[in-house]
């Protein structure tokens, strides 16, 4: 489903001394089956534009497109869990809303609620814990005697259990070691791949941001700070300093190599064996000459 | 989140209410509540309501906010209006509508309670309004001290409050986060029959009972860490001090009961 922004403004608790403008006349467009990764510093809006894609904030200006539903203040779906069970969204450490029996029970608590049959459910928890790398030893326990990672996975398993076609992440591995943060970003590309899910992570790590991405939306205070290709935003190192964001360690490399070197390395999202080879290239290159 | 309830909603602002001590604000509402009952006569009532509508214009609270604050008790005060013009029988009988007879006397009963009720809600939600729950805390924990004599745990029911107070915000966010989570599965809090909105609670009472439990706990921990103990010889961050403007409104505060007492007497 096509995604669309329309001079988006929201501002909570308007009419008071508290108002605050989160997200300030925003504009923008996610085509359909692309990864998208939004970045910004904290408090630039990203937790509040997620909110708009499922209808849980109705912009205060502008107009929210999602496929063919369309979210203003004056117009909002007829049928907003239609909308919901279209879009599954993957909340900050989204263990915190874990709270039936069983696993099982509760990876079933979402398509339940949309109506899908018991049937359905029972082979969609049998594809899924494998998918999100759990054992099915497990799907009978109760989910506070996990681990936190494992607590994660059953609650991501819940979100993909309704079969959404858009998958919205908000930082789906903070908190994570090393190797379940790569085994949980691994899973959900996969998944983006072979279901053509549209995909928006939010996230804070440029790493993953490269990695996964192909199309990067920067955020500040609220508004479009920057927007294109990976390779094209991450390579404006000095416009991300002025917001607080870092370059990838790949760029970092990248431009230290230029800097020692004197020869450059033209940044394309290389893999780190794609890089190797380059390296190993301009030093045959030199040796040669 | 709840925007009809006023109660613990502080209004940031600088005037000389809010800046006034809170034992102060307390002492003078505490005995305001009594003295409302006191008065008798037209002379009292403007005496205190020119009293209260003073405190509200001088703390510069956008009279919304007031007006917000009342909503949920205007209903109580028509309601006793209404009461009393039908049940009181005092006074000479001012109209006659078919079984119903109206007497002087109960429109003015009705008015004295109503005017009651009023300034009473208005006060103390100017209270609650100028002061931050915390000051209000403290106050309490000062203005209690004496029982401590009498082995009553002051510190550690003050203790108790303020941390109560200091989480309300933190578990309204987490009930906003937990209830958004749940709505995106599918939950729809806001419309439906009641069974099935009643039975939409539990997903989100159950983690949030979870998380709260857990706060608790880490929360014991970090004070056992780093040595809490309450009570005698602990210092405080916020001192109370009664000022000179203290001073100047407890004494004004004496002379509207003074008046008060007149007006009574003499009216």
């Amino acid at each position: 489903m096509d995604i669309t922004f329309e001079n988006v403004t929201y501002i909570y608790q308007q009419n008071t001394p508290f108002a605050h403008k989160a997200i300030n006349d925003l504009s923008f467009q996610i085509k359909s089956g692309s990864f998208v990764a939004i970045i910004g510093h904290t408090g630039s809006g990203k937790s509040t534009l997620i909110q708009h894609l499922n209808g849980l904030a109705i912009p205060t200006e502008g107009k929210v497109s999602i496929g063919g539903y369309h979210l203003t203040k004056e117009e909002k779906p007829k049928d907003m869990k239609e909308l919901r069970s279209k879009v599954g969204v993957v909340f900050q450490y989204p263990e915190h809303q874990l709270f039936e029996e069983t696993v099982a029970k509760d990876i079933a608590f979402g398509p339940q609620n949309f109506g899908v049959s018991e049937a359905e459910i029972k082979t969609r928890i049998k594809e899924i814990t494998p998918a999100v790398g759990l054992d099915e030893t497990l799907l009978e326990r109760s989910p506070f005697d996990l681990s936190g990672g494992q607590m994660r996975r059953v609650a991501i398993a819940g979100v993909l259990a309704v079969k959404p076609d858009v998958l919205v992440l908000d930082e789906p591995t903070a908190g994570l070691d090393p190797r379940g943060q790569k085994e949980i970003m691994d899973m959900f590309y996969k998944l983006h791949q072979e279901q053509e899910l549209t995909t928006i992570l939010v996230t804070h790590s440029m790493e993953d941001a490269l990695k996964y991405a192909d199309h990067v939306l920067i955020l500040n205070k609220g508004t479009k700070y920057m927007e294109g290709s990976p390779e094209e935003v991450f390579s404006q190192k000095e416009a991300l300093q002025r917001v607080q964001l870092d370059v990838p360690e790949m760029v970092q490399f990248l431009n230290e190599f230029q800097e020692k070197f004197g020869t450059a390395i033209t940044f394309k999202k290389q893999s780190i064996k794609e890089l190797a080879e380059a390296i190993q290239q301009q030093i045959k290159g030199a040796e040669s000459t | 989140m709840n925007n009809s309830l006023i109660i613990g909603q502080y209004v940031p602002g600088d005037s000389i209410v809010h800046k006034l001590d809170p034992r102060t604000k307390i002492t003078i509402i505490f005995f305001f509540v009594f003295i409302v009952f006191f008065a008798n006569n037209v002379a009292g009532y403007g005496l205190l309501t020119v009293f209260a509508l003073t405190c509200m214009f001088t703390s510069k609270v956008p009279i919304r906010f007031i007006i917000k604050g009342l909503t949920p008790v205007w209903f109580l005060i028509v309601f006793t209006f209404i009461l009393h013009l039908f049940v009181t029988k005092e006074g000479t009988v001012i109209l006659d509508f078919w079984v119903f007879e109206f007497y002087s006397g109960g429109v003015i009963q009705g008015f004295a309670i109503s005017i009651r009720f009023f300034l009473l809600i208005l006060v103390t939600s100017l209270l609650t309004l100028t002061t931050t729950p915390i000051e209000i805390t403290d106050a309490i924990e000062d203005m209690l001290h004496p029982l401590k004599r009498f082995k009553f745990p002051v510190h550690e029911l003050a203790l108790m409050m303020s941390i109560s107070l200091r989480f309300i915000p933190t578990l309204m966010q987490e009930t906003d986060k937990i209830s958004k989570a749940q709505a995106s599965r599918g939950v729809d809090f806001r419309t439906g029959p009641i069974k099935e909105r009643i039975k939409a609670i539990v997903p989100l009472l159950v983690p949030l009972f979870v998380s709260a439990f857990k706060r608790a706990e880490e929360l014991a921990m970090a004070m056992e860490a780093r040595g809490y103990q309450g009570g005698e010889g602990r210092s405080k961050l916020r001192e109370l001090k009664i000022e000179k403007r203290d001073v100047f409104v407890l004494i004004l505060f004496i002379l509207v009961v003074a008046g008060l007492v007149l007006a009574r007497i003499y009216g």
